[in-house]
């Protein structure tokens, strides 16, 4: 039995296609769900995408973190499910409390997409376990608050504990700022203590496919699809 | 006079008077025209409804005649001019959407809005067709960004433009930004969108069946773009500021939702008929699907959901409102829609029914305020064929040559490649959105962009083009060379052009010197269309782009779309391997007319543009397709602006975000001999492109490129990373260090732009 991982919709989400096609790529059953779901409809894991959910209008991720479906993806993480987070979906768990600290708009205020290089500091989350740790893989951004931010100690905490997951860093020869957004200590994506919760700001889904050239955001994936694989039959 | 149908004024509204009839821009002939029609004098909501219906925007009454020569037909075409979109035909049942708008007069009083809502209204073009849309491009130009107000409106247009785009999650596959001192004042913001469907799912904006009812469908109706229409079709004056207050305010976020709610009525099959309410909003939507399908229309303003309480069926029916869509449903199907907009958080409301009497009729409370015989508001407006006459200035301009001396050549490149029409647009496409999706395999910053069609082996590449200049120095042949670059441009990535969307930017069209531009650009256009078989499915006319200095240099600009068998044989433009041939298809006459080194380098607008040969542009086309599906070529960009020399910095330099740079080491000594080092380098006559392939491809590319009777000249290799761009004439060696020309190429905008923090409207 494959693992099955709900790809939450929100009004205006924008990357949930994608998305479910990269969990089906990698090998488990993909389900999308309804933002007023009361339930996860039996996921293994939850994925909340990308996209400018309630238009990001308040501030991202601010108004979905009280959609219905929350209540329900809250209650899988206190339970040690698996929950990531992608661009809006990492805004929408830091606003809900699932990880600690903030997206802020970009540092140079713009909208930024682009590819960054990020490199994998932590290769046992339920996301990076294909890695090796200090791997670099180059996927795209595409936001325009981004810019991680936390206090000094919530920061240092982060660091004591390997809770960052991935971190930007400048490649040979690249001459775009390595890091897209002004994010505190380069941090592109953190998990929780226990490690099943997960947020990040670039777009593996969108690189997940050799045919437009590269997959390296695949392992992402096929990492996660591993670490259910074993939980399922387990 | 006896009434045709009566109609009366809505309580409290002016009385229709000379005055009146002149604010709204309805010039004598057209009123007579409109008395006569009606039998009587008009209220003033038919009066508002005539003006945007027969202003140029929605009647081209000035461009008609002359846009009827264009072909519109070929075996491709599933939907050509007339409807929201046009429709090409892609394998295995799907079908390519896509249309090009301006909303360039906006843009120059609100650039923020302006921009959102021109990117707004082109997704609905598109999404209204039933087709999803999965890329957007747009060609922006501005005065030179020295001018602050300059640099005001780029910014403003580049992040109304992002942030719409951004939110819909439709990514930026490409576009053109270019600076010239006839845009100052006056921007041209130019939106292409693109969308995939099921030829099976096409939806139409045709009106049938008597007792069917409209509804509108999406964000509620206010007080906002009032006479947009009519603003659109007037020069840009001191007075123009004024029209602030008629700038649309986009919320892409409702939109989102509008185009998920509208596909989903389509593929229902619940729905007649949908069109999206753009210019002159309520009234054309509900006149032209009225039209289109012979039948009256009568709505109820009364039920119309507004914004805020006491608004007039005048100001109803002329709202631009953005993000609202108009249904035809059978009455029985009503509930069902009503459910499938709840389930996407919008309103769906019956606000009229079709009629048998053909007659275009708004009541209020029940009092009608307007009826109007339906035809003949959307097909009556008077035509006019405006004298054309190419003035002596624009004779002269094309015997005009330089009088600055030539600077060392290594100047010049480094020159154009910092000249921003020519720079790296990094600063542009890292605004917009251009991996969301997940099917882009060509992104911004190469000759086309390049998308996967969901599911498929195939793509579709699509691009917007015009060199403004060669068109103000000959129209004739500027219009053929836009096309011809354009298609250059899809060649170069190795698909096939299909077809294009064009958008027609001019001045003032009853200037006899303007009206020759427009005529002779389109009639280049229809002869390279008709060259290439890339039948024209449709576009938009924006004239009046002028202010008290003048008007802008005529940029008729091409959206063009075309199709790869297999994506995965997509060529980029950039160098990619130490060791790898370069080659030059076609032929080298060092062409400097119209120029860019003359225009941006030693300050001279003149001469005439460089011929358009459309049979080599063909050939090219063809050699570059069948190579690329073929597997030959590594890489393939075409000669436009800066000629060889640019695109050689360009293939070395590399994409926007690349780590790598290549040299290349080039030899020009044994072909055109009698060129100049100035005109091999810097000519910019068509037909060629540089391309890259593997040593051993080289013989096989050579008898391919022979098979279209193209040249096929060998220039060098590509030399080590970061290394220099040397090229040889002679006994003369030219070397530029890579690494300098790409930073030149990519800080010129962000350089300039830096100089101030501008504040923008909106979030």
């Amino acid at each position: 039995m494959s693992a099955r991982v709900a790809v939450v919709r929100f009004p205006g989400s924008n990357c949930e296609d994608e998305t479910l096609a990269a969990v089906e790529r990698a090998g488990a059953a993909g389900v999308l769900l309804d933002y007023r779901a009361t339930s996860l409809d039996g996921a293994d894991a939850v994925l909340l995408p990308g996209g400018f959910s309630y238009g990001d209008y308040l501030r991202s991720g601010a108004i979905a973190r009280f959609a219905p479906v929350m209540d329900a993806v809250r209650a899988h993480a206190d339970a040690g499910g698996v929950v990531i987070g992608i661009c809006n979906g990492f805004q929408i768990a830091c606003e809900a409390g699932l990880l600690p600290g903030a997206l802020l708009r970009n540092a140079q205020q713009r909208f930024t997409s682009r590819p960054v290089d990020v490199r994998i500091e932590r290769a046992d989350t339920v996301c990076t376990t294909r890695f090796t740790v200090g791997d670099v893989i180059r996927i795209p951004v595409a936001h325009g608050e981004g810019r991680y931010v936390a206090d000094a100690d919530t920061l240092d905490r982060l660091e004591g504990d390997g809770l960052v997951v991935m971190r930007y860093v400048q490649e040979d020869g690249a001459d775009a700022p390595h890091n897209p957004n002004g994010s505190a200590r380069d941090i592109a994506g953190i998990c929780n203590a226990a490690g099943n919760v997960v947020g990040f700001m670039p777009h593996p889904e969108r690189l997940a496919d050799a045919v437009l050239g590269s997959d390296a955001g695949h392992r992402i994936f096929t990492s996660l699809v591993d670490r259910l694989g074993a939980a399922v039959s387990a | 006079m006896t009434a045709v149908v009566h109609a009366e004024a809505f309580p409290g509204e002016r009385p229709v008077t000379d005055a009146v009839v002149r604010e709204h821009k309805l010039n004598e002939l057209e009123y007579t025209a409109i008395e006569r029609l009606l039998g009587r004098t008009p209220t003033l909501t038919e009066l508002g409804i005539f003006s945007a219906l027969w202003s140029e925007h929605c009647s081209y009454k000035h461009t008609k005649p002359v846009l009827r020569r264009f072909p519109t037909e070929g075996p491709q075409v599933v939907q050509g001019p007339g409807e929201n979109a046009g429709v090409l035909r892609l394998p295995d049942g799907w079908a390519v959407a896509f249309k090009i708008e301006s909303h360039n007069h906006p843009s120059a009083v609100e650039p923020y809005q302006g921009a959102a809502t021109g990117v707004g209204g082109i997704l609905r073009d598109v999404f209204t067709m039933g087709a999803r849309p999965v890329a957007v491009l747009n060609s922006l130009r501005l005065g030179p960004l020295d001018d602050p107000r300059n640099r005001y409106l780029f910014a403003g247009i580049v992040k109304g433009v992002g942030d719409y785009g951004n939110c819909m999650g439709v990514p930026t596959l490409g576009g053109e930004v270019s600076f010239s001192s006839c845009y100052s004042g006056n921007p041209l913001v130019n939106a292409m969108a693109v969308g995939i469907l099921r030829e099976t799912d096409l939806a139409t904006a045709r009106a049938h069946g008597v007792g069917n009812v409209l509804l509108t469908v999406g964000a509620s109706t206010g007080r906002d773009g009032i006479h947009g229409a009519s603003f659109a079709s007037e020069d840009l004056t001191a007075e123009s500021e004024k029209r602030r207050p008629q700038v649309q305010v986009g919320d892409p976020f409702t939109e989102k939702l509008l185009l998920e709610a509208s596909l989903e009525l389509i593929t229902s099959g619940q729905i007649v008929a949908i069109q999206d309410m753009g210019a002159a909003g309520l009234t054309s939507s509900s006149a032209e699907m009225a039209a289109r399908g012979g039948v009256g229309v009568e709505l109820d303003t009364s039920l119309v959901p507004t914004r805020e309480p006491g608004m007039t069926p005048y100001e109803i029916m002329l709202s631009e409102s953005q993000e609202r869509m108009l249904v035809v449903a059978e009455p029985h199907q009503v509930e069902r829609i009503q459910a499938i907009c709840r389930k996407w958080e919008l309103d769906a409301t019956p606000v009229g029914r079709v009629t048998d009497d053909g007659i275009f009729r708004v009541i209020h409370d029940g009092r009608t305020v307007a009826a109007i015989p339906g035809a003949e508001l959307v097909d009556g407006c008077p035509m006019y064929a405006p004298p054309a006459e190419e003035s002596p200035k624009a004779r002269q301009r094309r015997s005009l040559v330089p009088v600055k001396a030539a600077p060392d050549l290594h100047l010049v490149l480094e020159q154009l490649l910092d000249a921003p029409t020519i720079a790296s647009k990094r600063w542009v496409f890292e605004q917009y959105d251009s991996t969301v999706r997940a099917g882009s395999a060509i992104l911004p910053g190469g000759d086309a962009g390049v998308l996967r069609v969901p599911g498929t082996r195939f793509g579709v590449a699509m691009t917007v083009d015009c060199n403004a200049r060669h068109v103000l120095l000959d129209p004739y042949e500027g219009g053929k060379g836009a096309v011809a670059e354009a298609a250059r441009n899809i060649a170069c990535t190795g698909a096939r052009p299909l077809g294009i969307t064009d958008c027609l930017n001019f001045g003032n069209p009853q200037v006899p010197a303007i009206f020759h531009q427009f005529v002779e650009a389109c009639r280049g256009i229809a002869e390279a269309c008709i060259a290439f078989d890339t039948p024209v499915t449709g576009g938009n006319v924006s004239l009046y782009n002028q202010n008290p200095d003048g008007a802008i240099d005529p940029t008729p600009t091409i959206g063009m779309v075309g199709l790869i068998d297999n994506i995965t044989l997509a060529v980029p433009s950039h160098f990619r391997h130490e060791g790898d041939a370069i080659l030059l298809l076609g032929t080298p006459k060092g062409h400097l007319g119209g120029s860019a080194y003359w225009a941006e380098v030693l300050d001279c607008v003149g001469g005439p543009p460089p011929p358009v040969d459309l049979a080599a542009e063909r050939g090219l086309q063809e050699t570059l397709i069948a190579a690329a599906a073929s597997g030959l070529l590594m890489s393939a960009h075409d000669l436009s602006e800066g000629g060889l020399a640019v695109a050689l910095g360009e293939c070395c330099i590399g994409g926007p975000w690349a780590t790598t740079t290549f040299g290349c080491d080039v030899e020009l000594g044994q072909h055109a001999d009698q060129l100049t080092d100035e005109q091999w380098l810097f000519g910019e006559e068509g037909a060629r492109a540089v391309v890259s392939c593997s040593p051993q491809h080289v013989a096989e590319l050579q008898r391919l490129a022979a098979s279209h009777a193209i040249p096929c000249h060998y220039l060098g290799l590509v030399a080590a990373p970061d290394g220099e761009m040397r090229v040889r004439r002679r006994e003369r060696v030219y070397a530029w260090p890579v690494r300098r020309l790409r930073k030149l190429h990519l800080d010129a905008i962000p350089r300039r732009m830096a100089a101030d923090t501008t504040v923008i409207a909106g979030s």
